[in-house]
């Protein structure tokens, strides 16, 4: 069985400003699912490269696993380009350091600020049959780019009767409480998206997810919402493949076996989750994480084939439960396993509040309230 | 203070001096009066240096340019460079910033909001279609110009018959172009195949011009299965691949942005096209209470056709446009009217002209009913924007004579004889069919059988389009993703389900 090494670093932030949340990492082994084979059925969203383990592999952050993946698909597609806010130095999370020096200013290049402007001016460039790889600075600010995602992007294929599409459209965007984000850095707005047919989101947990999504999501003949787990970039480190790799899009994978509750969540959630899942299993209830991934088109029949086993189920997010995605996750489930539910689907999910600044470890989904939830769950 | 101002405008005023021949100021234009070159269609046309002219169609331009500076950008184009770059005597004159060197002044002068004129329109043809007495003007052949008339009239009676199968019930909608068949069609023929059109919806006559023919139109407009577009959309939402116009999106001006990015896509690619971009009429209809059963989520944006400008994409595209140096016209259809608003509504300042230099963008304001205008200056335009990599604005003036569309009576909010004049007075098509046939080009019989003939082929189209079956139930679920997931599979088979337990809820005539 092939062990995967989940590092966190055990980290202390004492930054310039005076209250800093401290946050525990600890060093995780997962066990994982095989990652990359087998395409569903007659789904052929990605091709992905079976062998992840076979080549070096190096151990590196979120933002640097991301950089390898940009690196790459600039390199293996000379219509691939890159463009955002402050791309060109680096990037302000560094994720696109060294790819204007290596690919050029005609490929990698800033934008004016004005996010409409990238994500139309992404769709132009993709509709052409380009790579459009954009970047929105913050989620936060993805919003004036809200019309031309959903609008224009989401539904260029089909009301064109297939004549034209922007598939080639990725668009990133750092996601996700940071400690001290506040309200307009710490946004996930995923749900947003995820109800609009004709687009992807997609959602790594760690580097290696992250630059095998990626390269995914790129290359998918779909326009893709790439968010990415700003709290991970430099505090997840992973053993990271050198090489050229994907990972499939619409494939949950349960990275921890279990058989009393099954427990969905993606991104940032996850290493929370875990942790409340060890701690569990002190208590002897065996838990089942999975991660979604794709959530959009997500895969149902993985998450149905866990609950199906386990017969209790807990979603987590970060974003407001009213309306967040652990409701379409929650309806979706008991449609289909009401009989098999042994109780009530649980959500530990962030307050509906506008994200707080002092108030932030208050507001967050943390272990103790996944935890407090399992046992309920449990015990109902 | 005063000491300043006699200073820093006579040595500015040389170097504008210095500077005009290279084009900083106005337009270039493509002078061929004696030549009526027939390969006009394919946009072949060589420009002669002999024959080139400029342009100067701001008139406060030389004067106003010494008191109004401009920042240099950092990719800002060389002439610019060389017009900031000062003399060695006036270095203790200007201040470095980030945006390059800017000239100080002791005396505190605010800019005007506006110029002691507006900015005047280029026109060639008066309004009874005569040639203005020395005019600058791009000619054309005479098969062009039989070739742009004829299919002005086919447009008017395209929309016109259109016009009156919504009003039968036999389509859900239409919108016409009534007043603006020549910004329609002298635009499309000033240029090539290859030049990428994002179209607002008020410009079918680009199609029409490429070859799209009356059936397609038809066909589009009944959603049957011959519709490219597979009877997703509303009628009027054309696009072809064939004919490089990209599928018509009722948001307004959402095309802009992605104009620049296919532009740069072009430019990447060395291409020696362009994009051009339609903007005018905003906002999709009010419903009226006849229409709203056809009418599910219309209502976007209540305005018309100048608040596409201040819609946000007006301003990114452009912007990025310039700053990407991207080969993209801008077109502007300013016809008067957003809906129900009134111009003098929509905003403050001298139409959408002015905007291009905000933007760095050149810029000319035209005709819109002047065929041959219209046809001169996209011909420079698309020059420059090709051979200069560059982003052009034409604002072009005209009036809508029909009503926003088949949802809209305009003469709840306009006079009718305002209407009226513009139709028949200030009409473009008998002011371009005067000139026609002022040169011998065109007579009554040939008006005739035109007029005939394109109504015979409307109306077979339509019996034609309205008979074609529609697309089948699965065209629903197609092309949401490059093939559906496992979700619209689902949700396919219980619709099905759903129908085989009640089929009277549901019309026949979509194949299942």
């Amino acid at each position: 069985m092939f062990r995967v090494k989940y590092v966190f670093l055990q980290f202390v932030c004492l930054l310039q400003e005076k209250k800093e949340r401290e946050r525990e990492m600890a060093l995780r082994n997962i066990m994982g699912k095989r990652v990359g084979i087998g395409l569903m059925g007659s789904r052929a969203l990605s091709t992905a490269t079976c062998d992840v383990e076979s080549g070096s592999a190096k151990s590196i952050n979120l933002y640097s696993a991301i950089n390898q993946a940009l690196h790459v698909a600039l390199e293996t597609d000379p219509r691939a380009f890159v463009f955002g806010e402050d791309v060109s130095f680096g990037g302000v999370f560094r994720c696109t350091t060294g790819l204007a020096d290596r690919f050029g200013k005609a490929r990698v290049f800033n934008t004016p600020l004005c996010e409409q402007g990238i994500v139309g001016f992404g769709i132009g460039l993709a509709a052409m049959g380009n790579r459009a790889i954009a970047e929105i600075q913050f989620a936060d600010y993805i919003y004036p780019a809200f019309d031309q995602i959903v609008n224009e992007a989401a539904k260029f294929r089909y009301r064109s009767g297939n004549q034209f599409n922007c598939g080639g459209l990725t668009i990133r965007a750092p996601y996700g409480a940071v400690g001290h984000g506040g309200h307009y850095h710490s946004q996930s707005p995923e749900a947003f998206f995820c109800h609009v047919p004709g687009i992807k989101v997609v959602i790594p947990r760690s580097p290696r997810q992250a630059k095998g999504l990626l390269l995914s999501c790129i290359r998918d003949p779909n326009p893709v919402v790439f968010f990415e787990p700003k709290w991970l970039y430099r505090l997840a480190v992973e053993e990271v493949p050198e090489h050229d790799y994907m990972l499939p899009l619409s494939e949950a994978e349960v990275i921890r076996q279990g058989s009393d509750i099954t427990l969905v969540g993606w991104g940032a959630q996850l290493s929370i989750m875990e942790q409340a899942c060890i701690e569990a299993e002190k208590d002897g209830i065996s838990c089942e994480l999975i991660d979604l991934k794709t959530l959009i088109p997500w895969d149902k029949e993985t998450v149905e084939a866990s609950v199906r086993k386990t017969g209790r189920v807990l979603i987590s997010h970060e974003a407001p439960v009213t309306g967040g995605f652990g409701a379409e996750i929650s309806a979706s489930i008991v449609e289909c396993c009401f009989l098999r539910l042994e109780a009530p689907v649980a959500r530990v999910c962030g307050l509906d509040t506008p994200f707080p600044l002092v108030f932030e470890p208050f507001y967050m989904p943390t272990k103790n309230k996944i935890l407090d939830a399992i046992k309920a769950t449990v015990n109902y | 203070m005063a000491n300043w101002g006699r200073i820093s405008s006579r040595t500015i005023g040389n170097h504008i001096r210095k500077r005009t021949n290279q084009g900083f100021i106005g337009s270039t234009v493509d002078i061929n009066p004696s030549s009526g070159s027939s390969s006009a269609l394919n946009g072949g046309r060589s420009v002669s240096d002999q024959n080139r002219r400029y342009l100067n169609p701001l008139p406060w331009s030389r004067a106003t340019l010494s008191w109004f500076q401009r920042f240099k950008s950092t990719v800002a184009a060389k002439q610019h460079d060389s017009f900031l770059s000062s003399d060695s005597d006036d270095d203790h004159l200007s201040l470095d910033f980030p945006g390059g060197k800017v000239s100080y002044t002791c005396d505190m002068n605010f800019i005007s909001e506006s110029s002691q004129a507006r900015v005047p329109c280029y026109r060639v043809l008066d309004d009874d279609g005569e040639l203005i007495k020395d005019c600058d003007f791009q000619q054309v052949s005479k098969e062009v110009a039989v070739k742009m008339y004829s299919k002005m009239v086919s447009l008017q009676i395209m929309d016109t018959i259109f016009y009156e199968a919504q009003r039968q019930g036999r389509i859900s909608f239409y919108l016409t172009s009534a007043g603006e068949e020549a910004i329609n069609i002298a635009s499309a023929a000033a240029l090539t195949e290859q030049d990428i059109i994002l179209p607002q919806y008020r410009e079918p006559g680009v199609l029409l011009w490429r070859g799209f023919t009356l059936q397609e139109f038809a066909d589009q407009c009944f959603g049957n299965k011959a519709d490219y577009g597979k009877g997703r959309q509303m009628p009027i939402h054309y696009g072809s691949k064939e004919h490089n116009f990209f599928t018509i999106s009722s948001p307004i001006a959402t095309q802009l942005p992605q104009a620049a990015g296919i532009a740069y896509s072009l430019k990447m690619d060395n291409k020696k096209a362009c994009v051009v971009s339609y903007i005018g009429d905003g906002g999709t209809s009010e419903v009226s209470t006849l229409t709203i059963s056809y009418f599910i989520c219309l209502l976007q944006f209540a305005h018309g056709y100048p608040n596409c400008f201040l819609q946000g994409d007006f301003h990114a595209g452009l912007n990025f446009a310039a700053v990407m140096e991207a080969p993209v016209i801008f077109f502007c259809r300013n016809n008067g009217w957003a809906i129900s608003t009134n111009v003098s509504e929509q905003f403050r300042s001298d139409g959408i002209v002015v905007k291009g230099r905000a933007y760095g963008i050149r810029s000319i304001r035209v005709d819109g009913n002047d065929a041959l205008a219209v046809y001169t200056a996209v011909s420079a335009a698309r020059e420059m924007a090709v051979n200069e990599q560059r982003p052009i604005l034409i604002e072009a003036l005209t009036y809508r004579v029909g009503h926003h569309s088949t949802s809209d009576d305009s003469t709840k909010y306009r006079q009718l004889d305002e209407i009226v004049y513009w139709k028949n007075a200030r009409n473009p098509v008998n002011r371009f069919r005067n000139w026609v046939q002022s040169n011998g080009w065109w007579s009554e019989q040939e008006e005739t059988q035109l007029r005939n003939s394109v109504r015979k082929q409307l109306l077979e189209a339509i019996q034609v389009a309205e008979k074609t079956e529609k697309p089948p139930l699965s065209d629903m679920f197609t092309d949401v993703y490059d093939y559906p997931p496992p979700n619209l599979e689902e949700q396919e088979k219980h619709l099905r389900e759903t129908i085989s337990r009640h089929p009277t809820d549901y019309s026949s005539d979509i194949p299942l």
